[in-house]
């Protein structure tokens, strides 16, 4: 539409078209002026988001210059964080992020995809729309509302069960850390895979219904039961939507502070079992900045952002790749 | 499966969650400005603890510690003065730093600058004028044990936050506590994992106390933990101590007794075991070796009566002002909040400034110059 729209040649230009003109805009001269500013619109908003974008790596690079130039490619890989000698570096909360991420994934997943096949295949018409509203709901409540219910409930359910997976399995060394804290790297999972489980249904739901009906029925024509179509059909199908609405939900594992900050037990070390306290980058971040006193602190919890900002970016591209490679030329919701 | 799908649309869920609690400065009402101001001679009496010199507005930022006080202080003395005073709790860091920027014309801190600190102000010396002490509560959960029925001593509660004392029936606790049955249950130690000013004294007080603590650990408003679980704020760490048989930590007093949390009984440096109170913080800050700029954390005080963890929260001013009229509100702002101005202190559980404290104080407001000359005489 917009290619042909380009051949019409104006008529005379008036003062839009001439700015929009030079703006550089390819569309300026055309008939419709009306369609060729609306589309300049959309165009400088979408470039607003890049420069945003662009922005904000200038702003965190200049932020974390000074504890760049101290500490270099060292902060990655370093183990202490301590502001009395004035030496800082991330990979214990590096890994603890990523951590409970993928703690939180794995529950997710399930979860979701099971609610979503629900929803989407099996539940009467009468209980769709509420479902998928309450499911919708839970995306809604702020994070720190999470938190406060995190730390008041989930926190006394989770030190039970870490009791009693200690003195049932404490041999296995993931049950092996301290059970009676409660806080740490299982309950920060259980609390983000909760957070992230809306945003995975509702995608993954989407995706499910998108699935052509020719497919489904062809499978039934061959004699196969609801289930095999589901397993067999529609969920290779959508596979590549399936990954991306992971994708999206890890991505907000990733960024989650609050939530995190209140159930994780935030002690700076390496994690090695489930039980262990765990602090994540983005809530070292939120916690230690309104108190950092003097510029190499800040500064070094800047980088701790700008690190943060590399891996979320990583991961969405890991993401893409994979959505990508898995669904090869399938409609997904990510492209 | 054929069946029409519910429409999917983006639910518009406005979630009215109660957002009571917004704590905001009084509206300016502004009253009527005392009638016949004084000559600027004796600073302090009240028709002259208003600016004389036409200035409505003054700004500040810095620790949150004081907030509720400095809040309410300042709601007073709009009352009083017509003067507005916005104050935003953004943290001992950012007042300093916004101080050094001179983008505010006050700072406030928890914690004294450090020499670096003090050579990046562009306006010059810093003054730093003690407002009220804070004390803080070191709570645990022992089950059948009761507030003040533990007794701790500073090398004590040092070793246990150095995890040299893993648990509670250790020889060196139940010494201390003769009829006291104390479990084998192992001490989770429980820490702020947000810089805090609370953080500050604790680890003060405790890098005063043991040798150890200040050479592997040091203080700082966030420091480098050797303990177990950090917990977001004093209620993060009471909910921690709360929920964890065997924990320990540590909280600002006004939170430990509004919480009804139970507390230990510290032994002060005189040797005496004492609960926290403001009395005992008032008492910790009113001693004679106090230096003349008050740049100083009065933990472990030698007051007899003092108990141990206690620190000033200061405001932040520059000595030497360019603009006379702000200088005049200013000084006497200060010496309003130091004087008049602490009878809101103790309502709100603070300890008020005590004796020496008071006079040492004044000098400082008096330090407050323009051109070389002293504002209030």
């Amino acid at each position: 539409m917009a290619k042909a729209r380009a051949d019409i040649k104006p008529s005379s230009p008036n003062t839009a078209q001439v700015v929009l003109g030079l703006l550089g805009f390819r569309h300026a001269g055309t008939v419709n002026w009306t369609d060729n500013l609306f589309f300049a619109l959309s165009r400088l908003f979408a470039l607003a988001v890049i420069a945003m974008t662009i922005l904000l790596v200038v702003e965190l690079l200049q932020g974390a210059e000074e504890a760049i130039r101290k500490f270099g490619l060292g902060f990655l890989v370093g183990t202490v964080w301590d502001p009395v000698t004035e030496e800082f570096s991330t990979l214990p909360t590096v890994i603890g992020t990523l951590v409970i991420s993928f703690v939180a994934l794995l529950m997710a997943i399930p979860v979701s995809l099971g609610t979503a096949v629900f929803i989407a295949l099996y539940a009467p018409a009468w209980l769709r729309s509420p479902l998928s509203y309450l499911v919708e709901m839970l995306a809604a409540i702020p994070s720190v509302i999470y938190g406060l219910w995190g730390l008041f409930v989930l926190v006394p359910v989770i030190r039970m069960s870490q009791m009693w997976l200690k003195s049932h399995f404490g041999w296995f060394f993931l049950f092996s850390g301290p059970a009676n804290y409660g806080t740490g790297v299982l309950a920060a999972g259980v609390m983000l895979a909760i957070m992230i489980t809306p945003i995975i249904t509702a995608i993954s739901r989407d995706v499910i219904r998108a699935v052509p009906r020719s497919q489904v029925e062809a499978m039934y024509a061959l004699g196969a039961t609801k289930w095999e179509a589901v397993w067999n059909v529609v969920l290779p199908y959508a596979r590549g939507g399936i990954i991306g609405a992971a994708i999206l939900g890890l991505g907000r594992a990733i960024g989650e502070t609050m939530a995190v900050t209140m159930v994780g037990g935030n002690a700076f070390r390496f994690v090695t079992s489930l039980f262990d306290p765990v602090h994540s980058m983005a809530s070292q971040i939120a916690s230690e900045f309104s108190e950092a006193t003097y510029s190499l602190y800040v500064s070094s919890l800047v980088y701790v952002g700008l690190v943060l900002f590399v891996i979320t970016i990583v991961v969405n591209l890991l993401g893409q790749l994979l959505i990508w490679r898995v669904s090869k030329g399938r409609t997904t919701v990510l492209e | 499966m054929n069946s029409v799908h519910g429409k999917f649309s983006a639910t518009k869920t406005l979630f009215a969650l109660g957002m009571a609690g917004i704590l905001a400065l009084s509206a300016c009402t502004s009253a009527a400005p005392p009638s016949t101001p004084a000559s600027a001679t004796a600073p302090g009496t009240a028709d002259n603890a208003c600016p004389q010199k036409g200035v409505k507005e003054l700004t500040g930022a810095g620790a949150t510690f004081p907030f509720p006080l400095y809040s309410k202080m300042f709601s007073e003395y709009n009352t009083l003065c017509g003067v507005k005073v916005n104050y935003q709790s953004i943290g001992s860091g950012g007042g300093i730093a916004q101080l050094q920027k001179q983008t505010v014309d006050f700072g406030a801190t928890d914690g004294v600058m450090s020499d670096q600190q003090k050579q990046q102000a562009q306006g010059g010396p810093v003054l730093h004028i003690p407002m009220v002490a804070g004390a803080e509560a070191v709570i645990f959960n022992l089950p059948g044990i009761q507030r003040s029925q533990l007794k701790l001593t500073p090398e004590v509660l040092a070793d246990i936050y150095l995890k040299k004392i893993t648990r509670w029936n250790d020889a060196r606790i139940t010494a201390l506590n003769p009829g006291v049955t104390l479990p084998g249950t192992d001490i989770a130690v429980v820490h702020r994992s947000d810089g805090s000013g609370t953080t500050f004294i604790f680890t003060n007080y405790l890098s005063k106390v043991s040798a150890e603590w200040k050479s592997k650990v040091g203080f700082s408003t966030s420091v480098n933990w050797p303990g177990d679980i950090g917990g977001q704020g004093n209620e993060g760490v009471a909910n921690q101590v709360k929920q964890i048989p065997g924990a320990i930590g540590y909280v600002e007093l006004a939170y430990a007794s509004q919480n009804k949390l139970t507390w230990a009984l510290m032994q002060n440096k005189a040797g005496k075991f004492l609960e926290p109170s403001l009395e005992g913080a008032a008492q910790a800050a009113d001693v004679a070796s106090l230096p003349d700029n008050m740049e100083i954390v009065v933990t472990d005080s030698e007051n007899p009566n003092a108990y141990p963890i206690t620190g000033f929260t200061w405001l932040l001013v520059y000595e030497n002002q360019a603009n006379a009229a702000k200088a005049d509100a200013i000084a006497r702002l200060a010496w309003w909040m130091t004087h008049d101005g602490q009878k809101y202190a103790m309502p709100l559980e603070y300890a008020p400034l005590k004796g020496v404290a008071v006079t040492k104080a004044e000098d400082l407001v008096r330090k407050v110059k323009v051109n070389g000359q002293p504002v209030l005489k």
